[in-house]
């Protein structure tokens, strides 16, 4: 069974149509990627499947209950973790976490313990009478995530769960978001903008452009698809036209300064020979290919890391201090 | 959703407005100091001068009770505009609570807080020999409750339509400065203009402190019963447009 079923579903603003007949299914215990650019519309998509927006249009399920008919019973099966910070800061991390038990009443004999083993995954449990006031970024995240899973959801979303983290912080948040989803069996959908993190953890990957999907499957697939890796050299005597004639070349493109970049099926393999043909070069530089080149491909863009990243540092910024109320 | 379910979801937003208000220690000291010090300027000199014949602090003193009430009551709708601006509202709208059971949850929780504030105001009132007898403290604390949850209700109702603590500052005080000074805490209502008069009506504290009047002073327009009456009205009406004004919340 599908854990979500998405069918033509639509967001508009106004004139502005934010998510576009979105067709898709994602499976159980999954972790299925949403990938694109800061305003592509993938956090309008888990609010609407998330109950807290209405659909413009289309039609979704989650775990087998409609958004629209059912929000009651959709969003008693799934976690959420939100981009934003979403703990009062002024409680501890028990007390957030046991608002949160007893808002989706778990049964009260077992908050206390599963509080306890919620924080343990996250290693959290030695803070947890501190207010989250003193929490750093990071501890924030993990207690949101912890607390995301306190009620065992079918299905757990994450909207860019690393975000505005540091490099180390967000590998720790993979990791146990990768950990946790395989113990649990649980179908995780997470939004995110960081193309390398995606391509490790999720089985398979959505990318999204203005709306639309524009490719879905496995990242190595996806990989696949661009027809091999980059490979740039330079030298003095290149002959373009033969090497455009070997068969695991699929693209030849002429640089100035006697470079070019050929895109070549396999580099690894077929690199070898492929230096035998061109004989003595001045530079070989190989790239893998990786999801930024399949967002390229598909979107003709660079999926825009910088500057999303300074835009939303300052509006994690600016949050920060509209929450400094106490 | 069964009766308990909903019992537990009031519980958990009571949990954690009142965990919320124990720690804020600055807001309680400064909302129990206000009324305080209108009583003793105003009832010190206005008394001097005032004519109604009985203790002018005296007469007072339930208008500053309801002060208190109104105030804090009405600031809970604040923390709803807060708690837009970090995403702790989606935290609570995405559980499966209904969010009639939300609205009820956030009710409690301002309920407590402000009727501990004029709780405390009360104690005070005792010190400073305002005459009590047991049976009118109770019904006071009574009164103060009736008041309290309609105007904490109104209170989350600008709350919910507001995007920014500024706006809802802006708002609430276009509605907070009325209706106190329109429930005729400060003076008796019946030398006011016509047309003023007409206002005090649509003031549900006009009615708490008219019956608060009747039984700590025995001067009142209505009798006790039938101000209470009226104050259960209001919540009545407020609590559905609160529930109703909760449905419509857009994040």
């Amino acid at each position: 069974m599908d854990a979500i079923v998405i069918n033509g579903l639509t967001k508009t603003y106004g004139g502005l149509t934010v998510v576009d007949s979105l067709n898709l299914a994602v499976r159980k215990g999954e972790i299925f990627g949403l990938l694109g650019p800061n305003g592509a519309g993938k956090t309008t998509t888990l609010m609407m499947l998330s109950t807290l927006l209405k659909p413009s249009a289309g039609s979704a399920a989650v775990n087998g209950f409609d958004v629209v008919r059912e929000p009651g019973k959709v969003r008693s099966s799934i976690g959420m973790v939100f981009q934003d910070p979403s703990s009062d800061e002024v409680l501890s991390g028990y007390e957030n976490l046991k608002l949160h038990a007893l808002m989706y009443d778990v049964p009260s004999d077992r908050i206390d313990r599963k509080i306890d083993d919620v924080l343990d995954l996250v290693e959290l449990k030695d803070r947890k009478n501190d207010v989250v006031k003193k929490y750093s970024g990071g501890m924030r995240r993990r207690l949101e995530l912890a607390r995301g899973l306190l009620h065992e959801p079918e299905v757990l979303f994450l909207d860019e769960p690393t975000l505005g983290l540091d490099p180390q912080t967000r590998e720790h948040i993979w990791e146990y978001i990768e950990d946790l989803a395989r113990k649990l069996g649980m179908t995780v959908i997470v939004t995110t903008h960081y193309m390398e993190e995606a391509d490790k953890l999720c089985d398979r990957v959505a990318i999204i452009d203005e709306g639309k999907i524009v490719a879905l499957d496995a990242p190595e697939a996806l990989k696949k698809s661009l027809g091999g890796d980059r490979v740039l050299i330079s030298g003095r005597s290149l002959k373009l036209d033969d090497l455009a004639k070997l068969p695991y070349v699929t693209k030849v493109e002429p640089l100035d300064g006697g470079r070019a970049r050929l895109t070549i099926a396999d580099a690894g393999r077929n690199l070898q020979e492929l230096l035998r043909v061109t004989g003595e070069l001045d530079l070989v530089e190989v790239h893998p290919s990786d999801l930024n080149d399949v967002f390229l491909h598909f979107t003709g863009r660079q999926i825009r890391e910088e500057a999303g990243g300074v835009m939303e540092q300052l509006r994690v910024m600016t949050q920060a201090r509209q929450n400094d109320r106490h | 959703m069964n009766l308990r379910k909903t019992a537990k979801g009031i519980y958990a937003l009571w949990y954690r407005e009142f965990k919320v208000f124990t720690r804020e220690r600055s807001r309680i000291v400064s909302s129990i100091f206000l009324p305080l010090f209108w009583y003793f300027v105003f009832g010190g000199s206005v008394g001097t001068i005032a004519s109604i014949g009985v203790n002018y602090q005296y007469f007072i003193f339930p208008g500053f009770l309801a002060m208190t009430i109104i105030f804090n009551a009405m600031f809970n709708g604040a923390y709803v505009v807060w708690d837009k601006k970090i995403d702790f509202l989606k935290e609570v709208l995405i559980t499966p609570l209904p969010r009639t059971t939300i609205f009820m949850g956030k009710v409690a929780g301002g309920l407590t807080d402000s009727v501990l504030q004029a709780g405390l105001l009360l104690l005070i009132g005792l010190v400073l020999g305002i005459p009590f007898t047991p049976a009118s403290f109770l019904l006071t604390v009574v009164m103060l409750v009736a008041l309290a949850v309609g105007l904490v209700s109104l209170g989350l109702i600008i709350g919910s339509m507001m995007e920014s603590p500024e706006g809802f500052g802006l708002v609430s005080s276009f509605a907070v400065y009325p209706l106190f000074l329109l429930s005729g805490a400060l003076y008796p209502l019946d030398k006011l203009p016509a047309w003023m008069k007409i206002l005090t009506h649509a003031d549900p504290a006009t009615y708490a402190v008219d019956g608060l009047r009747s039984i700590i002073v025995g001067i009142s327009s209505l009798s006790f019963a039938a101000n209470f009456g009226i104050v259960i009205a209001f919540d009545v009406v407020l609590i559905m447009l609160g529930a109703y004004a909760f449905k419509r919340m857009k994040l």
